[in-house]
């Protein structure tokens, strides 16, 4: 895949028009790095002129400052806002609401200015600018129930971007009881990714993809790599992970759109 | 000065039922001021607007329609009619009777008529409150942190709504003139016939008793605010004012850190220099919260305002599978500790004497504060904007920064950001592996 750097286009004395932030679980995880290549199609479809950091890229420092370690996390924000301003970074795109979120709300006030866009927000944004059409047949039919991330929609009130980008697929969308504000969490979130749930009765993955399998779905579909995971062990442990997909939106347009 | 007993009678008692509920309020605006400053002032208009629109406009409650329509019915019908209490305030200083019949002449049989009905509604509303409560037993009213006292707490304030309506409507029934009169009594000329054949003086006597019981029940009420969750009537204002309008998902940067951060990062920084003058005795500020007193007076006065309607709990994921968690437990726990906080200071003559207690594990848990994963939903559902996440994250960055006592997993995920910048341990040399792959 051809994915340029920010050195690479420095060295050329080039500046590309949005850094495409991959984030960790993009750029480790295995099932998240799916997800990453497929919206580095979808970015290749519409021409965009884009760079990551590559190697230069650090920890967003979210999920340690989410488990309360204030420290680590301006240590990682300001490591990170050097590295961005010195390229002069205007713009980022991420596909983790956890990264969008911190960039968004919580870079700004120590010195990093961006214009953040979660990756469905920017597919939005090249549809709505004519560089990228969907076409659709794919998918067609197909029953679909979107999970939305906290950090995307309560957090930051986005629910019907997403939401517009599905209703391009040609999926019959169903909603399940609990979504847009009342959604519930996947269980990933404030840090508890990285380490067991407390004592309870059952895991909150296990109750969410509850409420997904009440809706009948063939597809879930999300935002968030971490998201992605909670789902997909969910699936699993309902025992529907022959008959289920959890995708990401942007695994579903360049689905779509045969990348 | 005998025909002036009562007046006199009336007048004390009055006195006496606001005097003391202003000491206790004063109290309370004291507690509140116990917390950290934060600046709320930015935004005044959008903060009226919220107030309009949350407190006044009940905007949020009707998001359960049920219980939300319910409580409309309530609130219209308290803050309506308790108009009425300014004549019976009248009346009852200068011994009149229905001050306010005459000059208003057939407005005021409109008004009368119109508080007939809503306490009607109320009093249906009340009751299918109290049914939901203990019969339906609705789930949320019955979480752990409800036994006992908050359990009580929640139908007192029943009783107290059921017996205070009984008596206006009772006291409409049995004033004959009113009745005659026959403008107004809308629903209490179906309660007149309960009382045929009943003498004039007794008629007067029940009427009397019911006027009197009705205004030291509002006085009584009143003052049992302070010690109940039911301080959200007058709070919830304020509140909702002062409540947080930035995105939900954006936590404070901690400026104290943000200060070390530029020093440890600075390379002109000399980490031998002295430090300035009077230094030495400055106590470093306490990076997070560990008791009452850390947190800012907004979350304060946050606690102060929940009525425990466990709306927060019911939709927390954490709670919902069975973990300790409860947002509701967390403000009713700040708010019990700040209450002794004040007791204390109090007793001491208005200094805290250390009593080797504090928010942290005598009330809040660990476990409880390490299964919040952070999602908001307590905040959005909070009926009058509630914050109960940002208590849980300003103790966990006490448990962090100030204790090291986060997790094991925990730890490690950190580890593995300070050496590699990922979460896992993965070398940040392999980034960008996946484009090839």
């Amino acid at each position: 895949m051809n994915v340029p750097t920010m050195a690479d286009m420095m060295a050329q004395g080039k500046q590309p028009e949005v850094l495409f932030w991959v984030g960790a679980a993009g750029s480790y995880d295995d099932r998240a790095k799916k997800i990453t290549r497929s919206f580095v199609k979808i970015l290749h479809q519409a021409n965009v002129d884009f760079a990551v950091l590559g190697t230069e890229e650090s920890s967003t420092g979210d999920a340690a400052k989410r488990a309360g370690n204030e420290f680590l996390f301006q240590m990682q924000a300001m490591t990170n806002i050097e590295i961005l301003n010195a390229y002069e970074v205007k713009t980022i795109v991420t596909c983790d609401p956890h990264s969008f979120n911190t960039f968004k709300n919580e870079y700004p006030s120590l010195g990093g200015n961006y214009k953040v866009y979660h990756h469905t927000q920017y597919i939005n944004k090249l549809i709505a600018d004519g560089r990228l059409t969907i076409e659709g047949e794919n998918l067609k039919g197909k029953r679909l129930t979107y999970h939305d991330p906290c950090y995307l929609g309560r957090a930051n009130d986005v629910y019907e971007t997403p939401r517009d980008l599905i209703r391009r697929l040609g999926v019959k969308p169903t909603e399940m009881k609990r979504h847009k504000s009342t959604a519930l969490c996947c269980g990933a979130g404030g840090a508890q990714m990285f380490k067991e749930p407390e004592k309870g009765d059952l895991d909150i993955n296990v109750l969410r993809t509850k409420d997904a399998l009440e809706t009948n779905p063939e597809i879930i579909a999300t935002g968030c790599p971490y998201c992605n995971t909670m789902m997909t062990d969910g699936v699993k442990f309902h025992l529907k992970e022959d008959q289920i997909v959890v995708k990401d939106i942007a695994e579903l347009i360049a689905e779509a759109n045969n990348l | 000065m005998e025909k002036y007993v009562s007046n006199i009678f009336f007048a004390v008692i009055l006195v006496a039922g606001i005097g003391y509920f202003v000491m206790n309020v004063r109290k309370l605006i004291r507690n509140i001021k116990l917390g950290k400053d934060v600046d709320r002032s930015d935004r005044k208009p959008e903060r009226w607007k919220n107030m309009a629109k949350i407190a006044l406009g009940q905007y949020k409650m009707v998001r359960r329609p049920v219980s939300g329509i319910l409580h409309v019915v309530v609130y219209v019908g308290f803050i309506l009619i308790n108009m009425e209490v300014l004549e019976i305030v009248i009346d009852g200083l200068f011994g009149t009777h229905r001050i306010f019949s005459k000059p208003l002449g057939s407005f005021y049989g409109f008004l009368i008529g119109n508080f007939e009905v809503l306490a009607f509604l109320v009093l249906v509303a009340v009751i299918i409150f109290w049914f939901r409560r203990n019969i339906e037993k609705v789930k949320r009213f019955w979480n752990k942190e409800m036994e006992g006292w908050p359990k009580n707490d929640g139908n007192i304030i029943l009783y107290f709504e059921i017996v205070l309506m009984t008596l206006f409507l009772v006291m409409n029934a049995t004033d004959t003139h009113f009745q005659e009169a026959g403008m107004g009594n809308v629903i209490s000329q179906f309660i007149a016939p309960w009382f045929d054949g009943y003498s004039t003086e007794a008629l007067h006597t029940i009427e009397r008793t019911a006027w009197w019981l009705h205004i030291i029940g509002i006085l009584a009420f009143l003052n049992y605010l302070y010690y109940s969750k039911h301080l959200h009537i007058l709070l919830a204002f304020p509140n909702t004012y002062f409540a947080n309008l930035k995105p939900k998902g954006q936590l404070t940067n901690l400026e104290s850190v943000t200060n070390e951060v530029k020093m440890m990062m600075d390379p002109d920084a000399d980490p031998y220099a002295m430090p300035a003058d009077g230094a030495e005795e400055e106590v470093p500020e306490k990076f997070g919260a560990s008791d009452v007193t850390d947190l800012n007076w907004v979350q304060l006065m946050n606690s102060y305002t929940c009525t425990e309607c466990g709306r927060c709990t019911s939709s927390c994921p954490a709670n919902l599978t069975g973990k300790k968690l409860s947002p509701r437990k967390i403000m009713m726990d700040t708010r019990d500790r700040l209450e002794e906080v004040g007791k204390n200071i109090d007793a001491n003559e208005g200094e805290f004497k250390p009593d080797g207690k504090q928010l942290l594990d005598d009330y809040i848990s660990r476990e409880e504060l390490w299964a919040c994963t952070s999602c908001n939903a307590c905040v959005q559902e909070c009926p009058i904007g509630i914050d109960p996440l940002s208590i849980i994250m300003d103790m966990r960055r006490y448990l962090v920064m100030e204790e090291s006592a986060a997790p094991q997993e925990l730890n490690m995920m950190m580890t593995n950001i300070e050496n590699n910048g990922a979460p896992w341990q993965y070398s940040q040399m392999d980034r960008l592996n996946w484009k090839d792959e």
